[in-house]
């Protein structure tokens, strides 16, 4: 399940994409040669406090004035300075034309909109008919190259999935890409890692990469508009939802709800979490984030629902429905 | 000799201290679980909040609002930055409109947007003719616009459409709040 955190699924440090393990590259020269120079001023302290001269119980140090400057010394040291910092610097460049040359032949294009706090995200499709929208869990194949297309409703946002990717920001009227690819399959977390309002830290982005053939069966199980309701309790909620306030913002295919400001409902019951990744998804915590979602996530744009106890359990027994 | 060792302290705390509470009365955020929805003849809870006025803003785009009232000049339906109002521009009149619909157009909210979201788009609807305190509107927004900021507008002299009758609106007005 999405909610096991075990495993290190959010972790820089565990690289499973050539992108992430780039970036890791570089992290990890930087480490080394700040490391070696951290311990060499230490060095250079010790020695200079060793060397200095010492007095008695009773007399200060005699310290001689000495108006010379070690020109040699401390030009050594600015010297090698500048060299270090130029070669991380060089690094860096490196590294930079190393993500910008992934090969992405025979990509997936997806669009990813960052909003307070959830994402919006589109698959495309050269058959336009066979693009599909979902939120909140991105679903990528395992092995093939992915074109991230970055895009804000609102604020600043940064997608940041540190074992497949870079962080990378996306902004409000303009476009960026992220390029990536996964070479392991499993679950990661992404996080907003751009402050963006009073849920910036609940905005999380839960990653599933899967073997293609699986990837592909979810993606047609996506592209499929949502399951008519069950029995008569489901009904009744479908009822009270197109009725009501949700169908305001909430999109639900194969429905009346068309609206775009939330996120998209149709098949909410497949996804992991809630919220963006803030809650697991199961009938208890649904019922508890449609009854007061600012209990969970204050600030958030949604609005408690004003739903009598059994409304709420129908409502729930539809969602609940929409695999 | 004490007095000048104190003055440097003692002015910028004081300025500090000013803008704090300042800050407070107009950012003041109200998170659910929501306060209940003013009783009519509030006119002004609604109105001091700059939180509150901003989510109007947000909301009047969300529910087009602007499908039919553009950016506030009109278009299928009446224009809301001028002085006129059919059924009064007071904030409990402008609710009754959001939520009961007017004959000719416009649609009934009532049951599919909370009450309080009612209150936070009337409250900004009144900031596009300049009704709201200058630093309670909105000063910019998401979206292009061709007039000046919310703030920034001069404040219309709200009275009811000469073409009708006074009496009669509010009749109306108190018809459909009567029916709720």
């Amino acid at each position: 399940m999405i909610g096991n955190t075990s495993g290190g699924w959010q972790d820089a440090l565990l690289a499973h994409g050539p992108q992430a393990a780039q970036v890791l590259d570089l992290w990890r020269v930087t480490l080394a040669v700040c490391s070696v120079v951290f311990a060499l001023v230490l060095l250079a302290l010790l020695l200079a406090l060793w060397r200095a001269p010492r007095g008695t119980h009773e007399t200060a140090p005699l310290i001689a004035p000495d108006d010379r400057i070690p020109l040699r010394r401390v030009g050594g040291a600015i010297a090698a300075s500048a060299l270090l910092l130029l070669g991380l610097l060089g690094g860096s460049v490196a590294t930079d034309r190393a993500l910008a040359q992934l090969v992405l032949r025979d990509a997936l294009h997806v669009e990813l909109t960052g909003r307070q706090w959830w994402w919006s995200i589109h698959y495309d499709d050269p058959d336009p008919s066979r693009g599909f929208d979902t939120a909140n869990e991105l679903h990528l194949p395992l092995g093939r190259p992915v074109i991230l297309t970055l895009r804000s409703g609102d604020v600043i946002h940064s997608v940041w999935i540190p074992s497949l990717a870079g962080k990378k920001d996306l902004i409000p009227g303009r476009t960026t890409t992220l390029t990536l690819r996964a070479d392991r399959a499993g679950l990661y977390r992404g996080q907003c890692a751009e402050f963006c309002g009073a849920q910036h830290a609940w905005m999380g982005l839960p990653v599933s990469v899967d073997e293609p053939a699986r990837f592909e069966a979810w993606a047609d199980a996506q592209r499929a508009a949502a399951k008519p309701p069950a029995d008569e309790l489901a009904r009744r909620g479908q009822r009270l939802m197109l009725n009501g306030a949700c169908a305001m913002c909430h999109a639900i295919r194969g429905t009346d709800a068309n609206a775009r400001q939330g996120p998209d409902l149709t098949h909410l019951a497949a996804r992991g979490t809630l919220a963006a990744g803030t809650l697991p998804n199961d009938a208890a915590h649904l019922a508890a984030w449609v009854s007061n979602p600012a209990a969970h996530k204050p600030g958030v744009n949604m609005p408690s629902a004003t739903f009598s106890p059994d409304e709420l359990q129908a409502v729930v027994a539809y969602l609940r429905g929409l695999q | 000799m004490k007095r000048a060792k104190a003055l440097p302290v003692a002015v910028p705390g004081l300025v500090v201290a000013a803008a704090l509470i300042v800050g407070c009365e107009r950012e003041q955020r109200r998170f659910d679980p929501p306060t209940p929805p003013p009783a009519a003849g509030d006119t002004v809870r609604q109105e001091l909040n700059a939180y509150d006025v901003s989510q109007g803003k947000r909301l009047y785009r969300w529910y087009n609002c602007s499908g039919c009232h553009a950016g506030g000049g009109g278009g299928i339906g009446p224009p809301l930055i001028d002085a006129r109002w059919r059924y009064g521009g007071d904030t409990p009149q402008i609710v009754q409109s959001i939520l009961h619909g007017r004959p000719d157009g416009m649609p009934a909210f009532a049951g599919r947007i909370p009450d309080e979201q009612a209150w936070k788009i009337a409250a900004y609807v009144r900031s596009m003719s300049g009704q709201l305190r200058t630093d309670v509107a909105a000063n910019r927004g998401d979206a292009l616009s061709s007039g000046p900021p919310e703030s920034r507008r001069s404040r219309e002299d709200i009275a009811l459409d000469p073409t009708r009758p006074a009496s009669a609106s509010i009749a109306a007005s108190a018809a459909s709040g009567a029916q709720r």
